[in-house]
């Protein structure tokens, strides 16, 4: 068989070939490492990495030993502390032993030398790719893949239809129904009482002072047992005061607000973080995760950030006993936008 | 070329008992499995050494030690959704209303032994395993060793890279923290946006409505099993390639596109590898023991209405998030009914290009060289000027979304405002990159002028001397030739010459790749030549 490099001529592409180019020296003369030169020397660093060895050894021991110095506690939670922290640096510090250790030998005291090993072409010579070709012409023939042309594309017709029926069953990874029936309500509706976040207690319209903001549940919410972060995901609402010379609503929103008590979903318009921060003279509401800015003057528009549409409104009254009641369930779902969001 | 051979040690015949058990033990296993063939095959193979090529060990390595941490942590967490009242020993949640992931979670942490030690291990070594793949794959790319034989292996790397950022993802969400909690929250959000599909994809997800009562223990079977057999799998077809084609090396005296020249696996390398892991495992060990990482704790269970200021993914999810952040307000419109949420899609598929291409790019480099031969020489980044720029940029853009993910928090350290700070970025993210490509072009062009210089002249000796008409002239020491190869040995390339095909037709690809190859090679520097030299002498 030719020699393997010959067998194929391949393409340089655009390179650039220069006759002239400086020719490769070969190798440098080997430099002698210190302990290859002093015998004392190389004694002195198999000491050396024998100590680190056996160093290792007793930080494990160590290691092990101080859990029981250092115990955890149930309830002391500096003991945790300790005990992360002693028994971690005597562990790290038997590992870091073995490693310098091993390296230390390798690099002081092993043969020095570089080796040198040929390199092949990657692909198979010859005779072996011949010898494929042939196995697979063999097999062809032996098969008739390709002469039965109607039993091959038969196969691979089966082998495509194959996962369909996964399709079927994976639609039970979710419950029956649809998501967006589940998006468009949430548990506030006509009379629901609004409540602090998290205790429930409800809240009265002359406890809202102006200037104050607080982070309210629907009173409905309060012991569900059944998803409860699912209906808190979707409930959650900021109830502000606002003078009332500066708040600007909308005619057809007019009487959605109370005596300057407005209330909007807490549900970011952009990717669903809760709008937690709230600026009390700029009357704007900050989202932590993206930094999309909503001004609760002007129904929440939005002012800055990546968000596109307001904070949903929910309208608000007071019922007889003076607290704080939403009028009707949010009149557009909340939280971010999806495909089917207002169809 | 010159080829050393290697001397055959003669190995002493020892016949006392350790040998003569070792050598049963040997036969024994041989008879059974035929190793014997592995080991001539594998243990003198060679190995070229050069600090950068230890980024893949070290990614290699943290690997390990993310197996080991993670099967402890699975012993005592419980991927559960259940609600449960906590009664353990941190006192701050006793009574709270929890999943009992998150309460496994702080039990394993503050009443196992080793627990909240385990947990560190794995977070850092987690950090650290993408922060290692990461730069292996710049040094990959940076100095052409993608090139012909081992595109694949990029391709593989690459798809380990996406892997191991997901194993991140969902690791960083099983604790069910509130922060965790936060970011599903914005992937539900994201799912969400896509078109057609995405409500459908968050229902099938989330087992319903977000966040519902499946979501973590989806998220921990993909975790510990799904994941990491993807990852176990491609890392080993990975290390096959890396043993097929061989490891690259630099250029240098006696080093050949045709030869390996470094240690043998036994006993050199594997002993300075062996080391290097126990090292990288000890470092991994002595920052878990010294200092906190993701004190879920603090964060509370996770409940859709609080969030904390200032909250941020782990580190290598943050180029994502800062590109959710940078862009501009109200790219969103509705087309027939059907919303179309651009403020999530554009970010979707910018990410999406950036990756894609970084996945590609070994394939379009290849394309524009036209070259077809096999590279084993790792290059230097100067000797290829627009490829290293080209990084350049791209290392710009990701560092600009980065910083984009602490907007926040660069709005606070410097007492600006937040709009400033994401205009800036904004602006920052389509110019950054172009200035990064020229600089990076002219640095890398005026590096080789340099060398060209050294080789040419020598180096500046300080020593000035007069000659005797007066002038006064610095010694300059010339190069031995060891060090000239080193500086000279490159590969160059000349725009392609727009030449019609054989039907006499001048195609479109054709045009293309002559214009995008005048791109790339249009500025370069040819290396010395021997006349070159050989003038200089005299």
């Amino acid at each position: 068989m030719a020699d393997k490099k010959s067998d194929v001529v391949t393409s340089a592409g655009s390179a650039v070939s220069r006759p002239d180019r400086l020719q490769n020296p070969g190798f440098e003369p080997e430099h002698k490492r210190v302990h290859d030169e002093s015998p004392e020397r190389a004694r002195g660093a198999e000491r050396g990495i024998s100590l680190l060895f056996a160093l290792s050894g007793i930080l494990s021991a160590a290691a092990f030993t101080l859990n029981f110095i250092f115990p955890i506690v149930p309830g002391d939670l500096l003991s945790t502390r300790y005990n992360n922290m002693f028994v971690g640096l005597a562990i790290a510090a038997g590992l870091l032993c073995l490693g310098v250790g091993a390296v230390h030998w390798a690099k002081a005291l092993m043969h020095g030398h570089e080796l040198v090993e040929e390199r092949h072409t990657t692909r198979g010579d010859d005779a072996t790719r011949a010898r494929a070709v042939e196995i697979f012409q063999e097999a062809n023939k032996e098969s008739g893949w390709t002469r039965r042309r109607l039993l091959r594309n038969s196969l691979i017709g089966a082998l495509v239809a194959m996962p369909i029926p996964a399709i079927a069953l994976l639609r039970d990874l979710a419950p029956a129904g649809t998501l967006e029936e589940k998006l468009v309500h949430t548990m506030w509706e006509k009379g629901v009482r609004l409540t602090r976040d998290p205790n429930g207690v409800p809240i009265k319209a002359s406890d809202v002072t102006i200037g104050s903001a607080f982070h309210v549940i629907p009173e409905n919410i309060i012991g569900l047992e059944e998803g409860f972060l699912n209906e808190k995901a979707k409930s959650a609402v900021l109830l502000m005061r606002l003078p009332l010379d500066a708040l600007n609503e909308a005619e057809d929103r007019k009487g959605w607000s109370y005596d300057g008590i407005v209330a909007y979903s807490k549900i970011c318009t952009h990717v669903g973080c809760p709008v937690a921060l709230y600026e009390q003279q700029t009357h704007h509401l900050l989202c932590p995760c993206h930094q999309s800015q909503f001004d609760v003057a002007n129904h929440c528009a939005v002012i800055f950030g990546p968000a596109a549409r307001p904070l949903p409104q929910l309208p608000i009254a007071v019922d007889a006993e003076g607290y704080l009641v939403a009028q009707s369930d949010f009149l557009e779902p909340v939280g971010p936008s999806y495909w089917e969001r207002i169809r | 070329m010159s080829v050393a051979t290697q001397k055959k040690s003669t190995a002493p015949t020892s016949t006392g008992a350790g040998m003569r058990f070792v050598g049963g033990v040997s036969n024994y296993i041989d008879e059974r499995t035929s190793i014997s063939g592995a080991v001539k095959f594998l243990g003198r193979k060679i190995f070229p050494d050069h600090w950068s090529f230890m980024l893949g060990e070290i990614a290699l390595y943290s690997f390990i030690v993310i197996l080991l941490s993670g099967t402890f942590l699975t012993f005592f967490y419980d991927p559960s959704m259940v609600e449960v009242h906590y009664d353990g020993s941190y006192v701050p949640l006793k009574g709270i209303h929890m999943s009992a992931a998150y309460s496994s979670t702080l039990n394993l942490t503050f009443d196992i032994r080793g627990g909240l030690l385990m947990r560190q291990v794995h977070h850092w070594a987690a950090l650290l395993f993408v922060a290692a793949i990461g730069l292996h794959m710049l040094r990959v790319f940076f100095t052409g060793a993608f090139r012909k034989p081992r595109e694949i292996n990029w391709v593989i790397g690459f798809v380990l890279f996406i892997l191991a950022m997901a194993e991140g993802f969902t690791g960083y969400s099983l604790p069910d923290d509130l922060l965790s909690g936060n970011g599903l929250r914005i992937i539900d959000g994201m799912i969400k946006a896509m078109p057609g599909i995405g409500t459908w994809i968050s229902y099938l997800l989330f087992g319903g409505e977000f966040p519902g009562n499946d979501v973590i223990p989806r998220l921990y079977v993909l975790h510990i099993m799904l994941l990491p057999a993807l990852v176990i799998a491609l890392i080993a077809i990975h290390m096959v390639l890396l043993i097929i084609n061989k490891h690259t090396q630099f250029a240098g005296p006696g080093r050949t596109n045709d030869n390996v020249v470094g240690s043998p696996i036994l006993p050199v390398f594997a002993a300075k590898a062996g080391g290097f892991f126990f090292l990288v495992f000890g470092i991994i060990m002595l920052i878990a023991s010294l200092f906190t990482i993701n004190p879920i704790w603090n964060y509370g269970p996770y409940d859709p209405s609080p969030v904390s200021a200032g909250t941020q993914p782990d580190w290598y999810i943050g180029f994502a998030d800062g590109m959710l952040r940078l862009m501009p307000s109200g790219w969103e419109f509705v087309v027939d009914g059907y919303t179309w949420s651009l403020n999530l899609l554009v970010p979707i598929v910018v990410l999406m290009l950036f990756i894609v291409i970084v996945m590609v790019y070994p394939f379009i480099e290849a394309w524009v060289t036209g070259d077809k031969r096999e590279h084993h020489i790792a290059e230097r980044p100067r000797n290829q000027p627009t490829r290293t720029a080209i990084g350049a940029a791209g290392v710009t853009f990701y560092a600009v979304l980065w910083a984009g993910a602490a907007s926040d928090l660069i709005a606070t350290h410097f007492r600006t405002t937040i709009e400033g700070v994401i205009l800036t970025l904004q602006i920052l993210l389509i110019v950054a990159p172009v200035a990064a490509f020229w600089m990076a072009k002219k640095i890398a062009l005026a590096l080789q002028r340099k060398d060209r210089e050294l080789v040419l002249h020598g180096y500046e000796s300080s020593r000035i001397v007069r000659l005797p008409g007066g002038e006064y002239r610095e010694i300059h020491t010339p190069l031995d030739e060891f060090e000239q190869w080193k500086l000279v040995s490159f590969d160059e390339y000349a725009p392609a010459q727009l030449r019609p095909n054989a039907r006499g037709k001048i195609t479109i690809g054709a045009r293309m790749r002559s214009s995008v190859s005048r791109f790339y090679f249009e500025d370069r520097i040819a290396p010395v030549v021997t006349k070159e030299l050989e003038s200089q002498k005299h």
